[in-house]
């Protein structure tokens, strides 16, 4: 496995930086839409709430990779060339997006219904009991799923694969299909995907563990 | 002018009628306790004065603003009437100083160090001096609750509201929640107090409502005269139940 690396190095490490980069861009990506969304579900505005509903019931129940064909082929005949790369980080976002919006929900919906109605009282408007009150309420409770959501973004990024986008699991596919070292290629890919996913899960437990401990202390 | 003036005033959550022609105005200064059994209306009646729920028809007047007309700024008129909740509310990511000095820094743009002051003073009136820097969870029920009565005074609102505010206390706790609200009506405050406490509405009540089926049945500024002989039938069994327990 360690020639892989050596002869295969540049190229392993290039798809290395592509999948970091496109889960990064992801990541920011879907949280600002994911909660932009959220925000639309718990509206006292029913327009914007229907709107919230149909944008995660559609794009959390088709299967990524047909979301991310549909950029690559379809979006370039009609509205605007895009490449793999670029198609397949805006299926990536778009899809966990709607994940990232059902959990940042249930977060909000998570605080008590009490605290809203005390910033209400206390003469705050919605927007600023938002801020003030429930949000900081509601990242602690979402923190620990939405840990969950990014780890399944990079590895779902491999569907960049498909749409010839440059990344960790494209050039496995190369490397492998070349050399014919199947085993040796594979085992390469998955321990650089760890690479990125496990200091993730290990910031998550640490941030769990800090603010449980934070709470207990109070 | 009446503070608080309730006209005809309707209100239905679906098909369930909770307020059955409402007419009650309420007077600068006064204390007002509401009593009667639960679900008779008199949370309902209380949210509605801060617009924690919409009146379905006729006309609620909060300093000359009708509550019911939907081209009121229900943002304005909240910040002249606070609300004391039966589970207190702190807000559970704040510390009690920042309970209470939110409010002033973001809703009337106090400076952090004016709001502090006044906190400080506020805490004092509710003897919590000590526990400025303490989350809410650290504090007994009967502390979170004079809390945040000192948030909802650190506003300067016109008018408070009590809903049940000492229902969920530790039997201990309750005398020092009313000593508060007691001095805060000596000070002059307009008060709204939906209670079970009859020895806090014959005491520092001037006026005592008594609702049941989403209808106010008998209003008096005689407390002790009601207590005594209340004319409506469902009043003499409810305070015969409640005297009982006492």
């Amino acid at each position: 496995m360690f020639d892989i690396f050596a002869n295969y190095g540049g190229q392993l490490w290039s798809g290395f930086g592509y999948t970091l980069l496109s889960s990064l861009y992801a990541l920011i990506g879907s949280l600002v839409v994911g909660t932009i969304f959220a925000l639309f579900e718990i509206s006292p505005n029913k327009v914007l709430r229907v709107i919230g509903h149909i944008y995660v019931e559609i794009f959390r129940n088709i299967p990524l990779l047909v979301i991310a064909m549909i950029f690559y082929i379809v979006v370039p005949q009609y509205i605007a060339k895009i490449d793999g790369f670029t198609a397949g980080t805006i299926g990536l976002t778009i899809y966990t997006s709607a994940f990232i919006a059902e959990t940042v929900r249930a977060g909000i919906e998570g605080v008590p219904v009490g605290q809203m109605e005390a910033a209400r009282s206390n003469g705050m408007s919605y927007g600023q009991s938002m801020i003030h009150i429930i949000m900081p309420q509601a990242i602690k409770i979402v923190v620990p799923p939405l840990g969950n959501q990014f780890i399944n973004l990079v590895k779902n990024s491999s569907v960049l694969a498909f749409l010839a986008g440059f990344d960790l699991m494209y050039q496995g596919n190369v490397i492998a299909s070349t050399t014919f070292r199947t085993t040796d290629t594979y085992f390469a890919v998955g321990l650089l995907y760890l690479i990125i996913t496990l200091p993730m899960s290990y910031g998550m437990r640490y941030l769990e563990k800090k603010w449980s401990a934070e709470r207990s202390e109070d | 002018m009446s503070m608080i003036e309730f006209n005809n005033v309707e209100k239905y959550y679906g098909k369930f009628h909770a307020l059955k022609n409402i007419n009650l105005k309420i007077d600068q200064g006064e204390v007002v306790t509401i009593i009667g059994p639960s679900g008779s209306g008199k949370s309902t009646l209380l949210r509605c004065i801060n617009g924690l729920e919409t009146v379905t028809s006729g006309q609620l007047l909060i300093n000359g603003y009708d509550l019911a007309d939907k081209k009121t700024d229900m943002n304005k008129t909240r910040k002249n009437v606070g609300m004391v909740f039966q589970h207190f509310n702190l807000y559970a990511n704040k510390t009690v100083m920042q309970n209470i000095t939110l409010g002033p820094q973001v809703v009337l743009k106090q400076s952090k160090a004016q709001s502090e002051e006044e906190a400080h003073k506020l805490l004092e009136l509710v003897g919590l001096n000590e526990k400025a820097n303490s989350f809410p969870d650290q504090l007994s029920g009967g502390q979170q609750q004079r809390i945040a009565i000192a948030r909802s005074l650190a506003m300067k609102p016109k008018a408070l509201l009590f809903d049940e505010p000492t229902s969920a206390l530790d039997p201990e706790m309750i005398g020092d929640v009313l000593n508060v609200m007691k001095t805060v009506a000596e000070q002059g405050m307009t008060m709204v107090v939906v209670t079970h406490e009859m020895g806090f509405a014959q005491e520092v009540g001037d006026r005592i409502v008594f609702m049941a089926d989403g209808s106010i049945l008998e209003d008096h500024s005689d407390v002790a005269g009601f207590f005594k002989q209340p004319n409506d039938e469902r009043a003499r069994v409810f305070l015969s139940k409640v005297i009982k327990h006492m």
